[in-house]
């Protein structure tokens, strides 16, 4: 008896929470659906021509067809490759000035001014400095991703380490804690909620200049190249399906790759709440 | 050989309104097992003298010897708890904070994790050992600040008013606790508090701060049987010498 309640009850609340799902899944999908049946309108009624305004069906075709011919992945591959290791560079550098500039005055005194004074500057700004001294091709733009994509990675890691306890570091060193690894089980686990922000900064800084440099340094492939080249052409169906596909990258980026890691981390941690 | 000497210590600093005596001529001796409290109002410069004797602090004058050795720097052979709650690593469970102590050591994974776990059974806390310190409440998070102190085995526990941020049950609680885990392991303990009544709950001697200059104003030794009845009469002659030396008894004696 008592067996047949609780199996209603837990039954119940998974029926709960399954309607609370969807709740959730349609109040987020709501948006889009409205965008959608407006972007539909205005190709039907043929507000601009409808080969520089397709409709959803021809975009989501085109989508298809170059995906299953391999030729959106291979853009897609190549895009991704650049912007991780543009993104690689930038974070193993932006941490290191980041965290030197916290740790010491010399590198504070050094290296503030000069940040303070690039980063504000639009990542783009840089692209043909950096075609006319390393050429054309991918070692520039992978270079200028990484460029631009530090700037925030150091702000935050330099913030984040001065914002480590001091009582942290207190009771670490009334335990036994030398330099070295004070640093390693402290000054890095303290500063890592803001080491984590400063790279999702960083990595929406990459896209941005990558998506552009990829036109400019003439590379063979690519997303960013793909949307510049269809416009050549005047496919806007291709244009609106490479655009897509750099949403849907972000959002899983974000959704399997941040939010994991924050989740397994600082979340864990309750440094910062979900 | 008292375990520790602190001999004519003192510290200076300045500030803009001038130069400061935190400390003045701060000496007492200290035997092995003792319980110490340090009590004085704020400003009477009880934390600036623990932080010395911790390391945090380098003396303008004196020095400290423990076993005798001076103090120069932090060491491991002091524990120290601090009053915020904030002092356990977020990012460590209950059981790897008070092993953090033992890895500096080098002691292997096994055995620091079973020592660690032993402390927690001594501050009654073995069933939150895979605990993040957020799922804590303050007086949980202060004793696993305490194990964890404990944990490497330091010949003194230095304790900066471990639950002045606690509300009075659980701060009751904490010291009956505290109280028990000192008859066991017969730590050396210097306790700073500005609470009469804990001090005289505690300590085996009592010494009296008073600020502008931080100056060790007596030393009274508190001889009630243990554990101690706060309510007692005994008990309450204790606090009322305390609050006089302190210029905050009733009685005019002065």
């Amino acid at each position: 008896m008592q067996d047949a309640a609780v199996a209603t009850s837990t039954s119940e609340r998974a029926g709960v929470r399954l309607s609370e799902n969807l709740r959730v899944i349609g109040r987020n999908l709501f948006p889009f659906l409205v965008v959608a049946v407006i972007w539909e309108i205005i190709a039907r009624l043929e507000v601009f021509s409808r080969r520089l305004f397709p409709t959803l069906e021809e975009i989501f075709s085109s989508l298809y067809r170059l995906t299953v011919a391999g030729i959106l992945p291979m853009h897609a591959f190549e895009t991704v490759l650049r912007l991780l290791s543009g993104f690689a560079i930038a974070a193993v550098i932006g941490v290191t000035i980041g965290v030197l500039m916290a740790r010491s005055r010399r590198a504070e005194d050094i290296f503030l001014p000069l940040v303070s004074i690039l980063a504000p500057i639009p990542g783009l700004a840089y692209a043909p400095l950096f075609l006319l001294w390393f050429g054309l091709g991918n070692f520039p733009a992978v270079l200028l991703v990484g460029f631009v994509s530090m700037f925030p990675i150091i702000f935050n890691s330099w913030t984040g380490v001065k914002a480590v306890k001091e009582i942290w570091v207190r009771s670490a060193q009334a335990m036994g804690a030398d330099d070295k690894r004070l640093f390693r089980y402290v000054i890095l686990p303290g500063a890592l909620p803001y080491i984590l922000t400063g790279m999702r900064l960083g990595l929406a800084q990459a896209w941005r200049v990558l998506v552009a440099v990829e036109m400019l340094a003439a590379v063979p492939w690519g997303l960013g190249w793909l949307i510049f080249g269809a416009r050549e052409m005047l496919n806007t169906d291709v244009m609106m399906a490479g655009i897509l596909l750099i949403a849907v990258i972000g959002l899983l980026l974000e959704k399997l790759v941040f939010e994991k890691i924050e989740r397994y981390t600082v979340v864990r941690w309750g440094m910062i709440t979900a | 050989m008292p375990l520790i000497e602190v001999k004519d210590v003192s510290l200076a600093y300045d500030t803009p309104a001038g130069r400061v005596q935190g400390v003045l001529g701060a000496t007492f001796n200290m035997e092995e097992s003792e319980f110490l409290c340090l009590v004085g109002p704020s400003g009477c410069g009880k934390s600036t003298l623990l932080n010395i004797i911790a390391g945090f602090l380098t003396p303008t004058g004196g020095e400290i010897l423990i076993g005798g050795k001076k103090v120069s720097g932090h060491g491991m052979d002091r524990g120290v708890v601090f009053q915020d709650f904030a002092q356990l690593f977020p990012w460590r469970t209950a059981l790897g904070n008070v092993a953090f102590g033992l890895e500096m050591k080098g002691i292997g994974k096994e055995e620091r994790e079973e020592i660690a776990l032993q402390q927690l059974k001594l501050v009654k806390l073995e069933k939150f050992a895979n605990s993040y310190p957020h799922h804590l409440s303050g007086g949980m998070q202060q004793r696993v600040a305490i194990a964890r102190a404990l944990a490497y085995n330091p010949a003194v526990l230095l304790m900066d008013e471990p639950f002045a941020a606690l509300d009075a049950m659980t701060r009751d609680d904490m010291q009956r606790l505290l109280a028990d885990v000192w008859k066991t392991t017969g730590k050396t303990i210097i306790y700073v508090t500005h609470n009469v009544a804990e001090a005289v709950y505690l300590a085996d001697r009592v010494i009296v701060m008073t600020p502008h200059p931080g100056t060790v104003k007596a030393e009274i030794p508190i001889t009630l049987p243990r554990p101690r009845d706060p309510l007692s009469v005994e008990f309450l002659d204790h606090q009322k010498q305390l609050l006089n030396y302190l210029g905050q008894g009733t009685s005019k004696a002065a």
